[in-house]
């Protein structure tokens, strides 16, 4: 079942320095129990899609175009309030900083029991109980106690452990997260990616996990979409778009993760500085920065075409064809 | 903790040793009290006598170590004019002035809490604007004058509540109330109003400035991804985080309102302790004015302290120093 479609979303920041087109016709679809990676550079637009999704777009910026179905429903169509019905009750959110996300004055039980009931009429205990299942759930030892306890008085890693088990209280159908794992170091990370795929495997929660980073992708996510500039220029199956990229960029921020087997070999760097967002040039917009850019990069900006099985891709020089991507 | 209050101690044992030189020089170089208190045509003789009684003839220095030598033994010296302990004559004042500085406090918090939170909120909109320019007045409009025009339009033309004195008082715990009775009560609105109106402008502009910066915050945006309601981030989410400066700055200024409300309690001739200073300063009572603020001293010394341990209520990352975290 399709949990999530956006088609063609368009959200731009109207600021001083001109209209931002943060996120430029962006379409995706995600079904129950799919992990989704939205993978970019910081500004391409991956976290601005993520909160179009929730309407939490803060001003200057505003959905302009474009259509979020979330269960057939039309997010656009729904009154705040209904809005505010789905967040963190269908769909749940998780942030980048854990320092900053949980509020430092009250207890991670006030947080969570509000969660809760900010949704259903339930008792401030069977809150609470719920409450201390999802501590257990994202592994945080003797969660009834620590419940007591506030935010200062976890670390980087367990608040991040909290702020998932928030996202899963009400068992949402999918759960934006937003580089959860960026601030964390990394054996909390891969502990914490390994849990959060598990919950979703267990739950058929949908998921969309939005990093800088292919690596973490690689291991968690069913299918990576690319972000470039406020359009996904390359999207497709994990294993295929890791072994085979077929956009320039997406080779690009392969060639500059150092790994395995690659000891003494010079990281490959992708020349150049993510664009200014209020001055995109003519063109594709990586163009620029392209190895493979011709004159037509310059002119004209490429459409999405099919690049096999569930492929698709935003070049006018893809590295793989149609026949070549299977 | 016991090193902190210790610490405490010591800087306010100074700065009332500090407060009671520069006070009692300060008056004594004003002029001599025995001009005010003897009538004019008093006889040489006298005149010479009231002074040896008071040790007015004696040099200032021995009048100073005189008096701190009483001073270590509890004795501030006696009132020139009303012939009482002076300190006894204060606090005889106190009640008044206490629960005019506490109910003024309350509203203050009232009323500029929920409309500073509410400007900060909409801090782009006009009702945003029209807070902070309204708060202009209550910064700008002098005390005195605002308390003579609330009582121009609810004492004089509405004649809904009295302009002057306390009132009914009952006896509470030993002090003498008017805000336990109703008709105490209405005597004190409008004086409470008046000191009100600054204070709540400051708080309006703190807690619009304070919202402002919590709005942006991360917590605020996962409160609103958790699906809270905008009242229940605004009033629970942001509020606990920004009251921290506004419980400052409401010690002060309750310190201020507490020994200086000297205007507001003229025009409604309410019978505090600010007058109290005010006639004793005219009368150069001198045992009185360095009591006074002697006292102020103590007064804002409470007020701070209460500010500190008000502080770890509100801010769980304030108390982890002490305890054991």
């Amino acid at each position: 079942m399709t949990v999530l479609d956006v088609q063609d979303l368009q959200t731009h920041f109207f600021t001083d320095a001109g209209v931002v087109k943060a996120v430029d016709g962006v379409s995706f679809s995600l079904d129950a129990g799919e992990v989704l990676g939205l993978v970019g550079e910081s500004g391409s637009g991956k976290s601005v899609t993520g909160f179009s999704i929730l309407r939490l777009v803060d001003p200057p910026g505003r959905v302009v175009g474009g259509r979020i179905l979330f269960r057939g429903q039309d997010l656009a169509q729904l009154s705040n309030r209904e809005m505010r019905g789905l967040r963190g009750n269908r769909i749940a959110m998780i942030f980048q900083d854990p320092m900053m996300t949980l509020n430092p004055v009250l207890r991670i039980e006030t947080q969570m029991v509000e969660a809760v009931r900010a949704h259903e009429r339930v008792s401030p205990a069977a809150a609470r109980d719920r409450a201390v299942q999802a501590l257990a759930r994202v592994g945080i030892p003797s969660p009834a106690e620590r419940l007591e306890a506030y935010p200062h008085q976890f670390s980087g890693g367990m608040r991040q452990r909290v702020a998932i088990a928030i996202a899963l209280l009400n068992g949402p159908d999918l759960i934006v997260a937003d580089e959860p794992t960026t601030a964390l170091d990394v054996t909390i990370q891969s502990q914490i990616l390994a849990e959060v795929q598990e919950l979703a495997r267990e739950t058929g929660t949908a998921l969309i996990w939005i990093t800088h980073d292919l690596a973490v992708v690689a291991g968690l996510a069913d299918r990576i979409s690319v972000m470039y500039a406020g359009r996904i220029v390359e999207s497709g199956p994990t294993d295929a778009v890791l072994t085979a990229p077929g956009h320039p960029y997406t080779e690009g921020l392969l060639g500059s993760i150092p790994g395995h087997g690659r000891r003494g070999e010079r990281l490959t760097q992708i020349p150049g500085m993510a664009p200014n967002m209020a001055n995109l040039p003519e063109g594709c917009a990586f163009a620029p920065r392209c190895p493979r850019a011709s004159d037509s990069c310059r002119v004209t900006a490429p459409q999405i075409t099919g690049a096999g099985p569930g492929r698709s891709l935003r070049c006018h020089h893809p590295g793989v064809t149609a026949e070549g991507a299977a | 903790m016991l090193v902190f209050l210790l610490r405490r101690l010591a800087q306010s044992v100074f700065v009332m040793a500090a407060m009671m030189v520069v006070v009692f020089f300060g008056v004594y170089m004003i002029g001599n009290p025995v001009d005010i208190l003897i009538s004019p045509d008093a006889t040489p003789a006298e005149i010479d006598e009231t002074m040896a009684r008071f040790g007015f003839d004696q040099p200032v220095y021995v009048q100073f170590l005189k008096f701190v030598g009483n001073a270590l033994q509890g004795d501030l010296g006696r009132s020139f004019v009303h012939g009482e302990p002076a300190v006894q004559l204060i606090i005889s004042y106190m009640p008044a002035t206490l629960e005019l500085a506490a109910l003024g406090l309350i509203f203050s918090v009232l009323i500029g809490v929920p409309l500073g939170v509410y400007a900060g909120y909409k801090a782009d909109r006009w009702q945003g604007r029209a807070i902070m320019t309204g708060s202009i007045f209550g910064f700008s409009l002098p005390n005195f004058w605002v308390g003579m025009l609330l009582i121009l339009i609810f004492a004089v033309e509405l004649q809904w509540l009295p302009s002057t004195g306390r009132g009914d008082t009952v006896e509470v715990l030993g002090m003498r109330l008017s805000i336990f009775t109703a008709d105490g009560l209405q005597h004190m609105l409008l004086p409470a109003l008046t000191l009100a109106l600054y204070k709540a402008s400051l708080v309006t502009r703190l807690a619009r400035a304070g919202t402002q910066e919590a709005l942006v915050q991360d917590y605020v945006k996962f409160a609103r991804a958790k699906g809270l309601s905008e009242t229940r981030i605004l009033f629970v989410h942001v509020l606990k985080n920004i009251m921290i400066p506004i419980i400052t700055v409401l010690g002060l200024e309750l310190g201020s309102m507490i020994a200086f409300a000297v205007v507001t309690e003229t025009v409604f001739a309410w019978p505090g302790m600010g007058k109290l200073l005010i006639d004793s300063i005219l009368t150069l009572d001198r045992p009185v004015i360095v009591s006074y603020l002697m006292l102020t001293v103590i007064i804002f010394i409470i007020i701070n302290f209460a500010v500190d341990v008000i502080y770890t209520l509100l801010d769980p990352r304030v108390r982890v120093k002490g305890g054991a975290a």
